[in-house]
């Protein structure tokens, strides 16, 4: 039990797909305008993670090792087209806002990246407890960059506003914001992990 | 089909919307080959022959098959498998007729099976150039002049920045921000200078 839950915890902080290993970060740039958006890309890729994983790790012995990448990606494509679907079907409004980033979960390195280096070696629970950590680790990446950039280019966080006469730096909602802010995010957890060492 | 269309598609494909510096696709292999000219240069190519290429091959899939049978929700994983099908044979068909070029490309092609932008290019051109499931006028000319333009831009971008990446190596920065935190701050300024052309109209 420990140690399944340390399988979950290695992907919030140690093992951090954003931060850390640097992995998927097209949609995380691009979804993130405001926490709904952050937090809608991150359920759907954490259910595409989880999905993919038990699946892979359950086939693990049948896939051939030469054409393990296509073999893959076809799992992941039919988890991510039921995300698409579902998504239509419920949530239209979070469909629209994150338009083609949805089907681009397929490409999303995280994913694969995970089938590749640990699904395909690891039995189903260790895997299925990995995809959630990974998950949530994405989704919590996905808040807090989303957080900085819905409160420094709308001045509201989650659509309320939350302080008072506060001007809003417009450039943090457009793409050049996402992309000074994770720099310098990432730059700054480069300070930390230096100063742990 | 009009010349004002072609050259709309131009501006945003390759200034208002890029896609590195506002659509965030392909930022991965931007921010990994993009430390020296040549390397960069290498897969910006690679990657503008594969989108033209997957742009007129996913047309014609969707065109003459997903819609005809009603199966546009099989969209994603027909696309995908189709482009990965498709570099795989390019890989080894260059492989074997030209081994120099090989060397120059080969190791970026396997990569480009999972660059979002070849699969971004192919799910913009059905959503912009198809509608109600049916094909708009001229939509097949449309589409393959995206995906080269789309290839036009990310090769602007890339070689932009590998043009600064080279300098920086003789500059004294921060020991935090070396490398990978840098190259976002860059591409920041970058893209706020491509903000510029927002507002093109004809």
């Amino acid at each position: 039990m420990q140690k399944l839950f340390r399988e979950f915890l290695k992907g919030i902080i140690k093992e951090n797909p954003t931060f850390v290993l640097a992995l998927g970060l097209c949609p995380t740039l691009a979804v993130s305008v405001s926490v709904i958006n952050g937090i809608g890309m991150g359920i759907a890729a954490t259910f595409v993670l989880v999905g993919s994983n038990i699946i892979i790790s359950g086939l693990k012995n049948f896939i051939p090792d030469r054409i393990r990448i296509p073999c893959f990606i076809v799992v992941i494509a039919t988890f991510v087209t039921i995300t698409e679907l579902t998504m239509k079907a419920y949530a239209p409004a979070l469909d629209r806002a994150l338009g083609i980033y949805v089907p681009l979960i397929v490409v999303n390195c995280i994913v694969l990246g995970r089938a590749e280096a640990y699904a395909q070696k690891s039995t189903v629970l260790n895997s299925l407890f990995d995809g959630i950590g990974m998950g949530v680790g994405f989704t919590l990446a996905l808040i807090l960059i989303s957080a900085i950039r819905e409160f420094l280019g709308a001045g509201t966080l989650l659509n309320h506003a939350v302080v008072k006469g506060f001007n809003p730096v417009l450039v943090m909602s457009m793409p050049s914001g996402a992309l000074l802010i994770i720099g310098l995010l990432l730059g700054f957890f480069n300070i930390l992990k230096k100063r742990r060492a | 089909m009009n010349l004002t269309q072609f050259l709309t598609i131009f501006i945003s494909a390759v200034f208002i919307y890029n896609v590195i510096l506002s659509r965030f696709l392909g930022l991965c292999s931007f921010i990994a080959i993009s430390k020296e000219t040549k390397p960069a240069l290498a897969m910006s190519l690679s990657v503008m022959f594969v989108t033209t290429m997957s742009s007129i091959i996913t047309w014609f899939i969707y065109r003459f098959l997903l819609i005809p049978f009603n199966l546009t929700y099989l969209r994603t994983i027909s696309f995908i498998l189709v482009i990965a099908t498709f570099v795989q044979l390019v890989e080894m068909i260059i492989r074997k007729i030209a081994p120099p070029l090989y060397r120059f490309f080969g190791i970026y092609l396997p990569l480009i099976t999972v660059n979002c932008a070849v699969l971004g290019v192919a799910v913009l051109n059905s959503d912009m150039f198809f509608t109600n499931n049916k094909a708009v006028t001229g939509s097949f000319y449309y589409s393959v002049f995206q995906g080269i333009c789309v290839g036009l831009g990310y090769t602007l971008a890339m070689l932009l920045m590998s043009g600064i990446r080279e300098r920086l190596d003789y500059c004294d920065v921060p020991e935090a921000v070396k490398e990978f935190p840098l190259a976002f701050i860059i591409a920041s300024i970058m893209s706020l200078s491509f903000l510029g052309f927002n507002g093109f109209k004809f």
